[in-house]
């Protein structure tokens, strides 16, 4: 009983410092500005892929732009669009999976298979077609919420089945069959009795697809379909990257993936909370 | 006829004693051969080899092993890039560039041991232009309709007549392996160095020395030195430069910079800079009249003050020196330096110089405000430039670009797309504005560029397939190019190129940015390696490698 307390403090105290990375880390790329006024785009050009110095603290990048000022950037980019993809996705996956698992019968068939068949599209292809087929001349911060936008219509699927299914079995259960029995129907006992028991799953998926949207962001910056440049983003930090042979020679350059990890780990650490919270 | 240089003296024997002598020889030689060979060379080619048949070769594996395997009549020399007597002791190119006479050594053998004479030369040239082959390499004879004509004088010697002058005639022999006609064996038995031994789809091609190979060198050794070359398929650049670190490979052809001065700083014995190479990299806008572009946009990309403006604005010692490392020269125009008889010397390369570029601008009736570039019709500069996803230097350069032509108040945006939708735009849709891309050049002769300079073609990027010119530029241009491939004198074909490329300057349909430098890697156990800009590379002189 004793360790068992002891694992649920130190699982506590994790999760406050998980909290507080995450409030360090959005406030600091939120104060990028002040913090690196030259901004993300300007070109050092005398001093490219420079080592960390006074005046560029993570070094320069092959341009000659200062890391430092774009993992700033970088990370308000990621950390602010990645949750809208999510909410976006977790909203769509309520509507779709929620209110079919609700309704159930064929509604439940017709959503699932929809659902199977977004599953099964090639999304990568998708995304690369729906850039191709984009406006050229869209400003960097345009395509990047572009991005962002069609991770949240595209992310939605999985989300999706786990909330018809739990919508399914609250469909089901006692509460709800005395709730209808008491003369509650449609569209009030959705929202009375059914939405707040959904609630802790949504939350789950929500922060489940955080981190799931930044990794994808930055897989796409590493195929070069993410952020348009001049912008930075996690995903063009880490194609930095491709092609270093060893860990020890420019160590600074693993800051962006460093904190990426960091990110998600912490993101994962609030989830377990948020999955407690609903268990 | 032209003097072969370095040639063998030939000894008159009788045909009774030839027999004798040539087994006595080809004994003293396998012999001598066997003393001199050394040891296996591996290095790695990029993809599968399509074809082992010589005439069908188009790519850039195929043409490797054609290279270490196939005969030819004469040599282009990577390294002076003068044209060389291989299988053909010296020739004559008639007046009217339509007929070539070659004289050909005698008592050559090809690897199985069929004996080389005027009729396989005939063979070969009737099975290059038989049209049913499609061969890329026959294309390059085909400038005229009428079938070719061989006609074997002799055993050792041929002449070959084509329907219509082929600009730079001898040189594009240097393309041709010859055939046996008699050669149960077919494409495999070879004239090259080399010959095909093993071939395991996906891993690797070996080749073994060809026994009956003909040359030796001063000393009178057998040629060639190596016993063997295996040749890995491998597509993976960062798997093929470490396994030249491990040792496992013993040449990469060409490098890229990063990793040029990776491995210059941990082994700068193993890393060669020949200088700049044919390779460019160039950008354009586009020109198309039926584009969907808007007509002030239109208007801009087709006013040469416009181009000349833009490309006054870029900063190419920066493009060189960043993006590149400084294993990259600014570019002058559509030839590089490297090329030594076609490069135009009176060609400078554009100065940095954003001033010049207003005032060019300002003629045009563009003017600046608070920073923003706008037409006459206060329309703002506002252009995207495409790249293909994926070329971390095209990127970077586009970025940089993007920097240099904010000084003028032009926002460029960067757009990397994946090739196929990229190509779409530029050849299908036209809905593009601006392409950045690179040129690779393998030939040196101005008829192989012709498909880019005339303006009927589709490959006249900034405005393809023009039913006629639609500037008297490119109607220049046309009759310039068209001069000097119908020309058998290199002097006036010279001048006329000169004049073309003066006029590409002048006009900038495309602006050319670097030409990148040939950067190769050669393990230090390779001995008489000399890497230079010309393809291949390192491997240009392989009778004459061999592996400590």
């Amino acid at each position: 009983m004793v360790l068992w307390r002891m694992v649920l403090y130190r699982m506590k105290v994790w999760r406050s410092v998980a909290c507080s990375v995450l409030l360090v880390v959005m406030g600091f790329s939120l104060a990028a500005n002040w913090l690196a006024p030259a901004g993300y785009a300007k070109q050092y050009r005398d001093v490219t892929d420079a080592a960390p110095s006074r005046q560029h603290w993570l070094g320069t990048d092959e341009i000659g732009r200062d890391r430092f000022a774009r993992v700033l950037y970088g990370t308000r980019i990621s950390l602010l669009l990645a949750p809208a993809a999510a909410l976006l996705s977790t909203l769509m996956a309520a509507l779709v999976g929620g209110m079919s698992g609700y309704l159930g019968g064929a509604w439940a068939r017709g959503a699932m298979a929809v659902t199977d068949l977004f599953l099964s599209l090639p999304w990568l292809f998708l995304l690369i077609t729906v850039r191709a087929v984009m406006p050229l001349n869209v400003s960097p911060l345009l395509s990047v919420m572009v991005t962002f936008l069609m991770l949240g219509l595209l992310g939605w699927t999985s989300s999706a089945r786990v909330l018809c299914a739990t919508a399914s079995s609250l469909r089901d259960s006692d509460f709800v069959r005395q709730a209808r029995a008491s003369g509650i129907h449609g569209t009030r006992l959705f929202w009375v009795h059914v939405l707040p028991n959904l609630k802790p799953v949504l939350y789950a998926q929500f922060w489940i697809s955080i981190p799931a949207f930044i990794l994808s962001e930055a897989n796409l910056g590493i195929l070069g379909l993410g952020v348009a440049e001049p912008m930075p983003s996690w995903g063009s930090l880490l194609k930095e990257l491709e092609g270093l042979v060893s860990v020890g020679e420019e160590p600074w350059k693993f800051v962006p993936l460093i904190l990426l990890v960091v990110v998600v780990t912490s993101f994962q650490l609030v989830l377990s909370k948020q999955e407690e919270l609903s268990a | 006829m032209n003097d072969a240089r370095g040639r063998l003296a030939v000894v008159a024997i009788t045909s009774k004693f030839r027999n004798a002598m040539l087994v006595f020889a080809f004994a003293c030689s396998t012999l001598a051969g066997a003393a001199w060979a050394q040891g296996e060379l591996r290095f790695c080619l990029r993809s599968e080899p399509k074809t082992f048949d010589p005439l069908k070769v188009e790519d850039d594996a195929s043409v490797a092993i054609r290279y270490l395997t196939g005969g030819v009549l004469v040599r282009l020399s990577r390294q002076t890039q003068v044209l060389e007597p291989e299988l053909a002791q010296s020739w004559k190119v008639s007046k009217d560039g339509r007929q070539i006479t070659f004289k050909l050594r005698s008592g050559i053998l090809f690897s199985d041991g069929t004996p080389f004479s005027a009729e396989d030369v005939a063979y070969t040239v009737q099975q290059l232009m038989d049209p049913a082959l499609h061969s890329a390499t026959g294309d390059a004879f085909r400038t005229g309709p009428g079938n070719v004509e061989t006609e074997v004088v002799s055993p050792t010697q041929i002449s070959i007549t084509f329907p219509a002058p082929v600009a730079g005639l001898d040189r594009q022999f240097d393309q041709v392996a010859m055939l046996s006609a008699h050669s149960p064996k077919k494409e495999m038995a070879v004239l090259g160095p080399f010959m095909v031994a093993d071939y395991k789809p996906g891993a690797t091609v070996l080749l073994k020395r060809n026994p009956n190979y003909w040359k030796s060198d001063a000393q009178g050794h057998k040629l060639p030195y190596l016993d063997s070359i295996r040749l890995d398929i491998q597509p993976n650049r960062d798997v093929e430069m470490l396994r030249f670190k491990r040792g496992e490979i013993d040449l990469i052809n060409s490098l890229d910079s990063e990793y040029f001065d990776k491995l210059q700083a941990t082994s700068p014995q193993a890393a060669h800079d020949a200088g700049p190479s044919l390779d460019s990299e160039q950008m354009w806008f586009n020109e198309v009249g039926r584009s969907p572009l808007p007509t002030y946009k239109k208007n801009w990309f087709r006013s040469a003050n416009f181009r000349r403006a833009i490309s006054d604005a870029i900063n190419r010692d920066d493009l060189a020196r960043v993006v590149f490392r400084g294993h990259a020269q600014p570019a002058v125009g559509p030839v590089s330096p490297a090329n030594k008889f076609w490069f135009n010397p009176k060609l400078k390369v554009e100065p940095y110089s954003p001033d010049a570029a207003l005032k060019s601008l300002q003629s045009d009736g563009f003017r600046l405000e608070n920073g923003v570039l706008k037409d006459k019709d206060g329309n703002a500069v506002v252009f995207s430039l495409i790249t293909n996803s994926g070329n971390k230097y095209r990127e970077r350069m586009a970025t940089m670009i993007q920097e240099d032509l904010q000084k003028i108040g032009i926002h460029m945006n960067v757009v990397t797309l994946d090739f196929p939708s990229l190509i779409e735009r530029m050849t299908q849709t036209f809905d593009y504005e601006a392409i950045l891309l690179g040129l690779t050049n393998v030939g040196l002769d101005p008829s192989e560029q012709m498909n880019v300079w005339l303006s009927s073609s589709d490959n006249h990027q900034w405005n393809p397939s023009e039913k006629a010119p639609e500037t008297a530029w490119e109607a220049e241009i046309d009759r310039l190019m068209r001069e000097q491939a119908s020309s058998a004198d290199a002097k006036k074909r010279k001048q006329s190129f000169d004049r073309v490329q003066e006029i590409a300057v002048e006009q900038a349909p495309f602006i050319y940015l670097v030409n990148r430098n040939a950067l190769s890697a050669v393990a230090a156990n390779v001995q008489g390696a000399a890497p230079v800009i010309l393809v291949p590379q390192t491997y240009w002189n392989v009778e004459r490698l061999s592996v400590k």
